[in-house]
Protein backbone atom coordinates (compact mmCIF):
# COMPACT_ATOMS: atom_id res chain seq x y z
CA UNK A 1 0.00 0.00 0.00
CA UNK A 2 1.62 3.71 -0.88
CA UNK A 3 0.72 6.55 0.52
CA UNK A 4 0.79 9.84 -1.06
CA UNK A 5 3.41 12.20 -0.20
CA UNK A 6 1.10 14.60 1.60
CA UNK A 7 0.01 11.99 4.31
CA UNK A 8 3.66 11.12 4.77
CA UNK A 9 4.79 14.16 5.27
CA UNK A 10 1.93 15.38 7.96
CA UNK A 11 2.83 11.93 9.30
CA UNK A 12 6.69 11.96 9.26
CA UNK A 13 6.31 15.88 10.56
CA UNK A 14 2.94 16.56 11.88
CA UNK A 15 1.96 19.95 13.10
CA UNK A 16 0.55 21.20 16.10
CA UNK A 17 1.43 17.93 18.18
CA UNK A 18 0.23 19.41 21.80
CA UNK A 19 -2.04 20.03 24.10
CA UNK A 20 -4.01 23.05 25.61
CA UNK A 21 -5.78 23.86 29.49
CA UNK A 22 -8.67 21.51 29.07
CA UNK A 23 -10.38 24.05 31.79
CA UNK A 24 -9.82 27.30 29.81
CA UNK A 25 -12.75 28.84 28.92
CA UNK A 26 -11.70 29.99 25.53
CA UNK A 27 -10.68 26.07 24.79
CA UNK A 28 -12.71 23.34 23.27
CA UNK A 29 -11.71 19.66 23.40
CA UNK A 30 -12.60 16.84 21.15
CA UNK A 31 -11.87 13.50 22.45
CA UNK A 32 -13.10 10.89 19.80
CA UNK A 33 -12.82 7.52 19.34
CA UNK A 34 -11.94 4.56 21.03
CA UNK A 35 -9.01 2.56 22.20
CA UNK A 36 -9.94 -0.89 21.44
CA UNK A 37 -10.80 0.09 17.96
CA UNK A 38 -6.86 1.17 17.55
CA UNK A 39 -8.12 5.10 17.49
CA UNK A 40 -8.29 7.85 19.50
CA UNK A 41 -8.10 11.83 18.53
CA UNK A 42 -7.86 14.41 20.75
CA UNK A 43 -8.28 17.63 19.12
CA UNK A 44 -8.56 21.53 20.72
CA UNK A 45 -9.38 24.81 19.12
CA UNK A 46 -8.33 28.06 20.98
CA UNK A 47 -11.00 31.02 20.30
CA UNK A 48 -10.17 34.62 20.43
CA UNK A 49 -12.27 37.20 20.98
CA UNK A 50 -12.68 38.02 17.41
CA UNK A 51 -14.45 34.48 17.21
CA UNK A 52 -11.54 33.15 14.92
CA UNK A 53 -9.50 29.81 15.83
CA UNK A 54 -6.45 31.41 16.82
CA UNK A 55 -4.78 28.33 18.13
CA UNK A 56 -5.46 24.49 17.42
CA UNK A 57 -3.32 21.19 19.20
CA UNK A 58 -3.74 17.57 18.60
CA UNK A 59 -2.75 14.36 19.97
CA UNK A 60 -3.72 10.70 17.98
CA UNK A 61 -3.29 7.25 19.12
CA UNK A 62 -3.95 5.12 15.71
CA UNK A 63 -2.70 4.56 12.45
CA UNK A 64 -0.39 6.88 9.78
CA UNK A 65 -3.27 7.45 8.29
CA UNK A 66 -5.38 9.17 11.59
CA UNK A 67 -2.31 10.71 12.58
CA UNK A 68 -2.46 12.52 9.17
CA UNK A 69 -6.02 13.46 8.93
CA UNK A 70 -5.49 14.83 12.91
CA UNK A 71 -2.86 17.11 12.16
CA UNK A 72 -4.00 18.17 9.04
CA UNK A 73 -7.31 19.56 10.52
CA UNK A 74 -5.26 21.64 13.18
CA UNK A 75 -4.28 23.16 10.33
CA UNK A 76 -7.21 24.06 8.64
CA UNK A 77 -8.96 25.24 11.77
CA UNK A 78 -6.57 27.89 12.59
CA UNK A 79 -7.49 31.36 11.61
CA UNK A 80 -11.10 29.94 10.42
CA UNK A 81 -14.43 31.01 12.47
CA UNK A 82 -16.22 28.51 14.55
CA UNK A 83 -18.93 28.14 11.85
CA UNK A 84 -16.13 27.80 8.86
CA UNK A 85 -14.48 25.46 10.86
CA UNK A 86 -17.68 23.41 11.67
CA UNK A 87 -18.28 22.77 7.45
CA UNK A 88 -14.81 20.72 6.90
CA UNK A 89 -15.93 17.65 5.39
CA UNK A 90 -14.43 14.15 6.11
CA UNK A 91 -14.84 13.98 2.34
CA UNK A 92 -12.24 16.97 1.89
CA UNK A 93 -9.63 15.37 4.39
CA UNK A 94 -9.95 12.21 2.56
CA UNK A 95 -9.40 13.92 -0.74
CA UNK A 96 -6.32 16.03 0.12
CA UNK A 97 -4.60 13.26 2.06
CA UNK A 98 -5.15 10.46 -1.06
CA UNK A 99 -6.39 8.04 1.63
CA UNK A 100 -7.13 4.56 0.40
CA UNK A 101 -10.66 3.23 0.68
CA UNK A 102 -10.12 1.40 4.29
CA UNK A 103 -8.49 4.23 5.75
CA UNK A 104 -11.42 6.59 5.00
CA UNK A 105 -12.85 6.28 8.61
CA UNK A 106 -9.62 8.00 9.82
CA UNK A 107 -11.01 11.32 7.91
CA UNK A 108 -14.40 10.77 9.57
CA UNK A 109 -13.07 10.67 12.53
CA UNK A 110 -10.68 13.69 12.41
CA UNK A 111 -14.13 15.45 11.41
CA UNK A 112 -16.09 13.89 14.52
CA UNK A 113 -13.07 15.52 16.32
CA UNK A 114 -13.34 18.77 14.94
CA UNK A 115 -16.98 18.85 15.61
CA UNK A 116 -16.58 17.70 19.23
CA UNK A 117 -14.30 19.99 20.18
CA UNK A 118 -16.66 23.33 18.59
CA UNK A 119 -19.37 21.58 20.15
CA UNK A 120 -17.17 21.85 23.66
CA UNK A 121 -16.17 25.04 23.26
CA UNK A 122 -20.16 26.30 22.56
CA UNK A 123 -21.13 24.73 25.93
CA UNK A 124 -18.52 26.07 27.84
CA UNK A 125 -19.29 29.72 26.41
CA UNK A 126 -23.33 29.41 26.30
CA UNK A 127 -22.43 28.57 30.03
CA UNK A 128 -20.34 31.22 30.66
CA UNK A 129 -23.19 33.42 29.20
CA UNK A 130 -25.70 31.80 31.92
CA UNK A 131 -23.41 32.47 34.79
CA UNK A 132 -22.93 35.89 33.65
CA UNK A 133 -27.05 36.69 33.17
CA UNK A 134 -27.40 35.03 36.78
CA UNK A 135 -25.19 37.42 38.25
CA UNK A 136 -26.60 40.13 36.60
CA UNK B 1 30.39 -15.92 5.02
CA UNK B 2 30.26 -15.04 0.86
CA UNK B 3 26.89 -16.79 0.97
CA UNK B 4 25.73 -14.52 4.09
CA UNK B 5 26.75 -11.35 2.46
CA UNK B 6 24.79 -12.50 -0.93
CA UNK B 7 21.46 -12.59 0.98
CA UNK B 8 21.69 -8.97 2.26
CA UNK B 9 21.21 -5.54 0.27
CA UNK B 10 22.76 -2.64 2.14
CA UNK B 11 19.65 -0.47 0.78
CA UNK B 12 17.08 -2.69 2.07
CA UNK B 13 15.47 -2.50 5.29
CA UNK B 14 16.81 -5.20 8.23
CA UNK B 15 14.62 -8.09 7.62
CA UNK B 16 13.05 -9.22 11.31
CA UNK B 17 10.07 -10.90 10.01
CA UNK B 18 11.61 -14.72 10.23
CA UNK B 19 7.76 -15.99 11.13
CA UNK B 20 6.52 -14.98 7.74
CA UNK B 21 9.14 -16.62 5.14
CA UNK B 22 12.85 -16.68 5.63
CA UNK B 23 15.29 -16.15 2.88
CA UNK B 24 16.84 -19.43 1.01
CA UNK B 25 20.15 -19.93 2.10
CA UNK B 26 22.66 -20.23 -0.38
CA UNK B 27 23.61 -23.86 -0.05
CA UNK B 28 20.06 -25.13 -0.69
CA UNK B 29 20.48 -23.52 -3.77
CA UNK B 30 23.57 -24.76 -4.70
CA UNK B 31 21.75 -28.21 -4.21
CA UNK B 32 18.62 -27.62 -6.50
CA UNK B 33 20.29 -25.56 -9.01
CA UNK B 34 21.33 -29.39 -11.08
CA UNK B 35 18.00 -30.19 -10.89
CA UNK B 36 16.82 -27.01 -12.79
CA UNK B 37 18.71 -27.77 -15.79
CA UNK B 38 20.41 -31.00 -16.88
CA UNK B 39 19.50 -33.31 -13.87
CA UNK B 40 15.67 -32.54 -15.14
CA UNK B 41 14.11 -35.93 -15.44
CA UNK B 42 10.80 -36.75 -13.83
CA UNK B 43 11.14 -38.74 -10.92
CA UNK B 44 8.28 -41.23 -11.70
CA UNK B 45 10.25 -41.91 -14.88
CA UNK B 46 11.47 -45.74 -14.79
CA UNK B 47 12.85 -46.70 -17.85
CA UNK B 48 16.22 -44.16 -18.18
CA UNK B 49 18.86 -42.51 -16.60
CA UNK B 50 17.02 -39.07 -16.13
CA UNK B 51 14.04 -40.58 -14.19
CA UNK B 52 16.43 -42.09 -11.89
CA UNK B 53 18.56 -39.48 -11.07
CA UNK B 54 15.91 -36.90 -10.69
CA UNK B 55 14.18 -40.34 -8.23
CA UNK B 56 17.82 -40.25 -6.02
CA UNK B 57 17.42 -36.26 -5.46
CA UNK B 58 13.99 -36.63 -4.00
CA UNK B 59 14.65 -40.14 -2.14
CA UNK B 60 17.51 -38.23 -0.35
CA UNK B 61 15.01 -35.16 0.04
CA UNK B 62 12.85 -37.74 1.44
CA UNK B 63 14.97 -39.23 4.15
CA UNK B 64 16.77 -35.66 4.92
CA UNK B 65 13.30 -34.80 6.37
CA UNK B 66 12.37 -37.84 7.65
CA UNK B 67 15.42 -37.37 10.26
CA UNK B 68 14.68 -34.07 10.91
CA UNK B 69 11.57 -35.20 12.80
CA UNK B 70 12.30 -38.80 13.51
CA UNK B 71 10.53 -40.25 11.15
CA UNK B 72 10.94 -42.69 8.42
CA UNK B 73 11.28 -42.12 5.19
CA UNK B 74 8.36 -43.83 3.71
CA UNK B 75 6.29 -41.57 5.67
CA UNK B 76 7.08 -38.73 4.40
CA UNK B 77 5.02 -36.81 1.56
CA UNK B 78 5.84 -33.88 -0.50
CA UNK B 79 3.19 -31.07 -0.53
CA UNK B 80 3.05 -27.74 -2.22
CA UNK B 81 3.89 -26.49 1.76
CA UNK B 82 2.24 -26.40 5.17
CA UNK B 83 -1.29 -25.06 3.83
CA UNK B 84 -1.52 -28.12 2.01
CA UNK B 85 -0.30 -30.66 4.43
CA UNK B 86 -2.46 -29.10 6.63
CA UNK B 87 -5.56 -29.05 4.83
CA UNK B 88 -4.77 -33.17 3.41
CA UNK B 89 -4.03 -34.15 7.00
CA UNK B 90 -7.54 -33.00 8.36
CA UNK B 91 -9.76 -33.19 5.53
CA UNK B 92 -8.29 -36.54 4.32
CA UNK B 93 -8.75 -38.27 8.19
CA UNK B 94 -12.00 -36.47 8.58
CA UNK B 95 -13.08 -37.91 5.21
CA UNK B 96 -11.93 -41.65 5.63
CA UNK B 97 -13.11 -42.29 9.46
CA UNK B 98 -16.03 -40.20 9.23
CA UNK B 99 -17.82 -43.29 9.55
CA UNK B 100 -16.92 -44.42 12.76
CA UNK B 101 -15.64 -40.57 14.49
CA UNK B 102 -16.62 -37.87 13.50
CA UNK B 103 -15.23 -35.34 15.97
CA UNK B 104 -11.93 -32.88 15.46
CA UNK B 105 -10.55 -30.80 18.65
CA UNK B 106 -8.15 -27.97 17.60
CA UNK B 107 -7.43 -24.91 19.41
CA UNK B 108 -8.47 -21.18 18.72
CA UNK B 109 -4.74 -20.34 18.00
CA UNK B 110 -4.08 -22.13 14.94
CA UNK B 111 -3.14 -20.85 12.22
CA UNK B 112 -6.18 -19.73 9.75
CA UNK B 113 -5.55 -22.73 7.24
CA UNK B 114 -6.55 -25.04 9.99
CA UNK B 115 -9.35 -23.06 11.18
CA UNK B 116 -10.97 -22.79 8.13
CA UNK B 117 -10.17 -26.53 6.57
CA UNK B 118 -12.00 -27.09 10.34
CA UNK B 119 -14.75 -25.00 9.38
CA UNK B 120 -15.18 -26.14 6.00
CA UNK B 121 -15.87 -29.49 8.03
CA UNK B 122 -18.34 -28.04 10.52
CA UNK B 123 -20.07 -27.27 7.05
CA UNK B 124 -20.03 -31.28 6.28
CA UNK B 125 -21.66 -32.03 9.33
CA UNK B 126 -18.41 -32.99 11.42
CA UNK B 127 -18.49 -31.68 15.42
CA UNK B 128 -15.65 -29.29 15.82
CA UNK B 129 -13.84 -28.30 19.25
CA UNK B 130 -12.40 -25.05 19.35
CA UNK B 131 -9.99 -25.45 22.83
CA UNK B 132 -9.39 -22.11 24.57
CA UNK B 133 -5.45 -21.27 25.35
CA UNK B 134 -4.27 -20.03 28.41
CA UNK B 135 -2.66 -16.78 29.12
CA UNK B 136 0.50 -18.04 28.08
CA UNK B 137 -0.75 -19.53 24.81
CA UNK B 138 -0.38 -22.77 25.90
CA UNK B 139 -3.41 -25.37 26.11
CA UNK B 140 -4.27 -26.64 29.24
CA UNK B 141 -4.02 -30.54 29.14
CA UNK B 142 -6.64 -31.29 31.42
CA UNK B 143 -8.47 -29.06 29.13
CA UNK B 144 -7.78 -30.81 26.26
CA UNK B 145 -8.36 -34.27 27.89
CA UNK B 146 -11.98 -33.88 28.73
CA UNK B 147 -12.50 -32.55 25.15
CA UNK B 148 -11.29 -35.99 23.22
CA UNK B 149 -14.24 -38.52 23.15
CA UNK B 150 -14.51 -42.01 22.07
CA UNK B 151 -15.98 -40.09 19.31
CA UNK B 152 -12.81 -37.61 18.23
CA UNK B 153 -10.58 -38.79 15.48
CA UNK B 154 -8.26 -36.25 15.34
CA UNK B 155 -6.28 -33.40 17.59
CA UNK B 156 -5.00 -31.18 15.63
CA UNK B 157 -2.66 -28.84 17.81
CA UNK B 158 0.21 -26.49 16.14
CA UNK B 159 3.71 -26.81 17.61
CA UNK B 160 4.89 -23.51 17.53
CA UNK B 161 2.23 -20.41 17.31
CA UNK B 162 2.97 -18.36 14.53
CA UNK B 163 2.51 -14.88 15.82
CA UNK B 164 3.60 -15.67 19.62
CA UNK B 165 6.11 -18.78 18.81
CA UNK B 166 5.20 -20.18 22.17
CA UNK B 167 5.45 -24.16 21.89
CA UNK B 168 2.69 -26.47 22.90
CA UNK B 169 3.45 -29.72 24.68
CA UNK B 170 3.55 -31.99 22.23
CA UNK B 171 4.69 -34.94 23.98
CA UNK B 172 1.87 -34.48 26.69
CA UNK B 173 -0.94 -33.69 24.15
CA UNK B 174 0.35 -36.65 21.56
CA UNK B 175 0.11 -39.01 24.83
CA UNK B 176 -3.65 -38.05 25.64
CA UNK B 177 -4.77 -38.97 22.13
CA UNK B 178 -2.76 -42.08 21.97
CA UNK B 179 -4.38 -42.77 24.96
CA UNK B 180 -7.74 -41.97 23.91
CA UNK B 181 -7.05 -43.34 20.52
CA UNK B 182 -7.13 -40.07 18.43
CA UNK B 183 -5.08 -39.28 16.29
CA UNK B 184 -2.98 -36.52 16.42
CA UNK B 185 -2.06 -33.61 13.87
CA UNK B 186 0.79 -31.13 14.59
CA UNK B 187 1.10 -28.31 12.10
CA UNK B 188 4.96 -28.15 12.26
CA UNK B 189 6.01 -24.94 10.06
CA UNK B 190 7.06 -22.83 12.44
CA UNK B 191 8.67 -25.41 14.54
CA UNK B 192 10.47 -27.83 12.36
CA UNK B 193 14.34 -27.37 11.92
CA UNK B 194 14.03 -24.88 15.15
CA UNK B 195 13.30 -27.52 17.89
CA UNK B 196 14.07 -30.85 18.75
CA UNK B 197 10.93 -32.93 17.14
CA UNK B 198 10.33 -36.85 17.31
CA UNK B 199 7.31 -38.09 15.96
CA UNK B 200 7.95 -41.35 17.87
CA UNK B 201 8.65 -39.54 21.64
CA UNK B 202 5.76 -37.45 20.91
CA UNK B 203 3.24 -39.52 19.34
CA UNK B 204 2.67 -37.91 16.44
CA UNK B 205 0.60 -39.47 13.75
CA UNK B 206 0.65 -36.66 10.83
CA UNK B 207 2.93 -33.74 10.88
CA UNK B 208 2.67 -30.43 8.70
CA UNK B 209 6.07 -29.14 7.29
CA UNK B 210 7.38 -26.00 4.94
CA UNK B 211 9.83 -25.87 2.90
CA UNK B 212 9.85 -21.44 3.03
CA UNK B 213 9.98 -21.52 7.08
CA UNK B 214 13.30 -23.11 6.93
CA UNK B 215 15.63 -21.43 4.85
CA UNK B 216 14.38 -23.82 1.86
CA UNK B 217 12.44 -22.90 -1.23
CA UNK B 218 8.90 -21.42 -1.49
CA UNK B 219 6.46 -23.86 -2.75
CA UNK B 220 7.19 -26.88 -1.22
CA UNK B 221 6.25 -29.05 2.24
CA UNK B 222 5.50 -32.27 3.41
CA UNK B 223 3.43 -33.98 5.44
CA UNK B 224 3.87 -36.69 8.10
CA UNK B 225 1.70 -39.86 7.68
CA UNK B 226 2.45 -42.29 10.08
CA UNK B 227 3.18 -46.18 8.94
CA UNK B 228 2.60 -48.14 12.24
CA UNK B 229 0.34 -48.10 13.54
CA UNK B 230 -1.41 -46.69 10.09
CA UNK B 231 -2.85 -43.71 9.20
CA UNK B 232 -5.27 -43.25 6.26
CA UNK B 233 -6.16 -40.79 3.89
CA UNK B 234 -8.71 -39.64 1.83
CA UNK B 235 -6.51 -38.14 -0.83
CA UNK B 236 -7.64 -34.26 -2.11
CA UNK B 237 -5.46 -34.37 -5.61
CA UNK B 238 -5.84 -37.49 -7.64
CA UNK B 239 -4.50 -38.72 -10.87
CA UNK B 240 -0.83 -40.26 -11.34
CA UNK B 241 -0.62 -41.37 -7.56
CA UNK B 242 2.27 -40.42 -6.51
CA UNK B 243 3.49 -39.88 -3.12
CA UNK B 244 1.42 -43.22 -1.90
CA UNK B 245 -1.72 -41.82 -3.70
CA UNK B 246 -1.73 -40.02 -1.22
CA UNK B 247 -0.83 -37.01 -3.99
CA UNK B 248 -0.95 -37.28 -7.35
CA UNK B 249 1.06 -34.79 -9.44
CA UNK B 250 5.01 -34.35 -10.94
CA UNK B 251 6.94 -33.78 -7.77
CA UNK B 252 8.91 -30.44 -8.34
CA UNK B 253 12.03 -32.10 -8.25
CA UNK B 254 14.33 -28.80 -7.36
CA UNK B 255 12.26 -27.98 -5.23
CA UNK B 256 11.75 -31.60 -3.12
CA UNK B 257 16.14 -31.53 -3.12
CA UNK B 258 15.63 -27.62 -1.30
CA UNK B 259 13.37 -28.64 1.37
CA UNK B 260 15.74 -31.97 2.29
CA UNK B 261 18.85 -29.91 2.05
CA UNK B 262 17.15 -26.88 3.95
CA UNK B 263 16.45 -29.67 6.78
CA UNK B 264 19.57 -30.97 7.15
CA UNK B 265 21.20 -28.13 7.23
CA UNK B 266 18.53 -27.14 10.30
CA UNK B 267 19.03 -30.28 11.89
CA UNK B 268 23.03 -29.90 11.95
CA UNK B 269 22.89 -26.98 13.02
CA UNK B 270 19.79 -26.58 15.44
CA UNK B 271 21.89 -26.53 19.10
CA UNK B 272 24.12 -23.50 17.95
CA UNK B 273 21.66 -21.65 16.34
CA UNK B 274 19.17 -21.72 18.90
CA UNK B 275 22.03 -20.79 21.96
CA UNK B 276 22.84 -17.65 19.35
CA UNK B 277 19.16 -16.79 18.55
CA UNK B 278 18.44 -16.38 22.19
CA UNK B 279 21.26 -14.59 23.33
CA UNK B 280 20.44 -12.12 20.34
CA UNK B 281 16.44 -12.52 21.35
CA UNK B 282 17.43 -11.37 25.19
CA UNK B 283 19.68 -8.24 24.13
CA UNK B 284 16.99 -7.41 22.26
CA UNK B 285 14.44 -7.27 25.08
CA UNK B 286 16.99 -6.25 27.48
CA UNK B 287 17.75 -3.50 25.39
CA UNK B 288 14.50 -2.68 24.72
CA UNK B 289 13.49 -2.67 28.25
CA UNK B 290 16.40 -0.13 29.21
CA UNK B 291 15.03 2.46 27.13
CA UNK B 292 11.24 1.87 27.30
CA UNK B 293 8.65 1.77 29.72
CA UNK B 294 5.89 0.00 29.33
CA UNK B 295 6.41 -2.80 27.25
CA UNK B 296 5.13 -6.48 27.33
CA UNK B 297 6.23 -9.64 26.20
CA UNK B 298 2.92 -11.70 24.80
CA UNK B 299 3.32 -15.56 25.23
CA UNK B 300 5.07 -17.94 27.32
CA UNK B 301 8.74 -16.40 27.06
CA UNK B 302 10.53 -19.74 28.32
CA UNK B 303 8.34 -22.39 26.41
CA UNK B 304 8.92 -20.29 23.04
CA UNK B 305 11.11 -20.31 19.88
CA UNK B 306 14.23 -18.62 20.10
CA UNK B 307 13.68 -15.89 16.93
CA UNK B 308 10.19 -15.07 18.24
CA UNK B 309 9.32 -11.73 19.84
CA UNK B 310 6.18 -10.68 20.08
CA UNK B 311 5.47 -6.96 22.22
CA UNK B 312 2.94 -4.67 23.04
CA UNK B 313 4.15 -1.62 23.21
CA UNK B 314 1.27 0.58 25.79
CA UNK B 315 -0.35 3.13 23.95
CA UNK B 316 1.05 3.34 20.66
CA UNK B 317 -0.64 1.75 17.58
CA UNK B 318 0.97 -0.43 15.72
CA UNK B 319 0.37 0.41 12.36
CA UNK B 320 1.85 4.03 12.77
CA UNK B 321 4.50 2.06 14.66
CA UNK B 322 5.56 0.10 11.45
CA UNK B 323 5.05 2.88 9.32
CA UNK B 324 7.68 4.73 11.41
CA UNK B 325 10.11 2.82 11.58
CA UNK B 326 11.06 2.78 7.88
CA UNK B 327 14.33 0.67 8.36
CA UNK B 328 13.08 -2.39 9.57
CA UNK B 329 10.72 -5.12 8.55
CA UNK B 330 8.39 -6.31 11.33
CA UNK B 331 4.62 -7.31 11.11
CA UNK B 332 1.88 -7.01 13.65
CA UNK B 333 0.82 -10.28 13.38
CA UNK B 334 0.76 -12.85 10.84
CA UNK B 335 1.36 -12.06 7.14
CA UNK B 336 -1.66 -13.63 6.19
CA UNK B 337 -3.92 -11.33 8.27
CA UNK B 338 -1.87 -8.21 8.02
CA UNK B 339 -4.28 -6.98 5.37
CA UNK B 340 -7.25 -6.13 7.73
CA UNK B 341 -7.79 -4.09 10.72
CA UNK B 342 -8.34 -6.31 12.84
CA UNK B 343 -6.31 -6.60 15.69
CA UNK B 344 -4.84 -10.29 15.75
CA UNK B 345 -7.08 -13.17 17.16
CA UNK B 346 -4.31 -15.27 18.70
CA UNK B 347 -3.67 -12.26 20.99
CA UNK B 348 -7.74 -11.74 21.54
CA UNK B 349 -7.58 -15.37 22.58
CA UNK B 350 -4.65 -14.78 25.38
CA UNK B 351 -6.57 -12.52 26.86
CA UNK B 352 -4.65 -9.22 25.40
CA UNK B 353 -6.89 -6.42 25.88
CA UNK B 354 -7.75 -4.87 22.80
CA UNK B 355 -6.42 -1.91 23.26
CA UNK B 356 -3.47 -3.74 23.88
CA UNK B 357 -3.43 -5.80 20.84
CA UNK B 358 -3.90 -2.60 18.63
CA UNK B 359 0.03 -1.52 20.02
CA UNK B 360 2.05 -5.26 19.46
CA UNK B 361 4.48 -6.21 16.68
CA UNK B 362 5.92 -9.21 15.95
CA UNK B 363 9.22 -9.24 15.81
CA UNK B 364 11.24 -12.33 14.31
CA UNK B 365 15.15 -12.72 14.00
CA UNK B 366 16.50 -15.81 12.43
CA UNK B 367 19.96 -17.58 10.34
CA UNK B 368 21.10 -14.21 9.73
CA UNK B 369 20.21 -11.52 11.66
CA UNK B 370 23.17 -9.85 13.49
CA UNK B 371 24.05 -8.39 16.73
CA UNK B 372 24.28 -5.66 14.89
CA UNK B 373 21.05 -5.46 13.20
CA UNK B 374 19.51 -6.03 16.79
CA UNK B 375 21.41 -2.96 18.30
CA UNK B 376 19.87 -0.83 15.40
CA UNK B 377 16.32 -1.81 15.56
CA UNK B 378 16.58 -1.42 19.28
CA UNK B 379 17.86 2.23 19.15
CA UNK B 380 15.26 2.48 15.69
CA UNK B 381 12.05 0.90 17.94
CA UNK B 382 13.15 2.89 21.14
CA UNK B 383 13.22 6.28 19.32
CA UNK B 384 9.64 5.82 17.31
CA UNK B 385 8.18 4.33 20.18
CA UNK B 386 9.06 7.64 22.25
CA UNK B 387 7.96 9.80 19.60
CA UNK B 388 4.47 8.13 19.09
CA UNK B 389 4.04 8.37 23.01
CA UNK B 390 4.32 12.17 22.91
CA UNK B 391 1.95 12.60 20.38
CA UNK B 392 -0.46 9.73 21.70
CA UNK B 393 -3.90 11.33 23.53
CA UNK B 394 -3.81 7.78 25.69
CA UNK B 395 -0.17 8.17 26.77
CA UNK B 396 -0.56 11.44 28.26
CA UNK B 397 -3.51 10.56 30.47
CA UNK B 398 -1.59 7.34 31.73
CA UNK B 399 0.96 9.82 32.84
CA UNK B 400 -1.72 11.82 34.39
CA UNK B 401 -2.61 8.82 36.08
CA UNK B 402 -6.14 8.90 34.53
CA UNK B 403 -7.74 5.41 33.89
CA UNK B 404 -8.56 4.57 30.24
CA UNK B 405 -11.14 2.27 31.25
CA UNK B 406 -12.79 4.77 33.17
CA UNK B 407 -13.48 6.47 30.33
CA UNK B 408 -16.91 5.70 28.14
CA UNK B 409 -15.51 5.20 24.50
CA UNK B 410 -17.68 5.58 21.79
CA UNK B 411 -16.98 2.52 19.78
CA UNK B 412 -16.95 3.15 16.23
Amino acid sequence: MAYSEKLLDHYENPRNIGSLDKNAEDVGTGLVGAPACGDVMKLQIRVGADGLIEDAKFKTFGCGSAIASSSLVTEWVKGKTIDEAETIKNTDIARHLALPPVKIHCSVLAEDAIKAAIADYRAKASKKDETQEAAE
Amino acid sequence: MNAIAQIRRNDQPIYLDYQATTPMDPRVLEAMMPYFTYKFGNPGSRSHSYGWEAEEGVEKARGQVAKLIGADEKEVIFTSGATESNNLAIKGVAEFYKDRRNHIVTTVTEHKCVLDTCRHLEQQGFDVTYLPVQQNGLVDLEVLRAAVTDKTVLVSIMAVNNEIGVIQPLAEIGKICREKGAFFHTDAAQAAGKIALDVEAMHIDLMSISGHKIYGPKGIGALYVRRKPRVRLVAMIVGGGQERGFRSGTLPTPLCVGLGEAAEICLKEMDGEAKRLTKLRDRMLKGLNAKLPEIYVNGDLDQRIPGNLNISFAHVEGESLMMGIKGLSVSSGSACTSASLEPSYVLRALGVEEEMAHTSLRIGLGRFTTEHEVDTAVEELAHHVTKLREMSPLWEMSQEGIDIKSIEWAAH
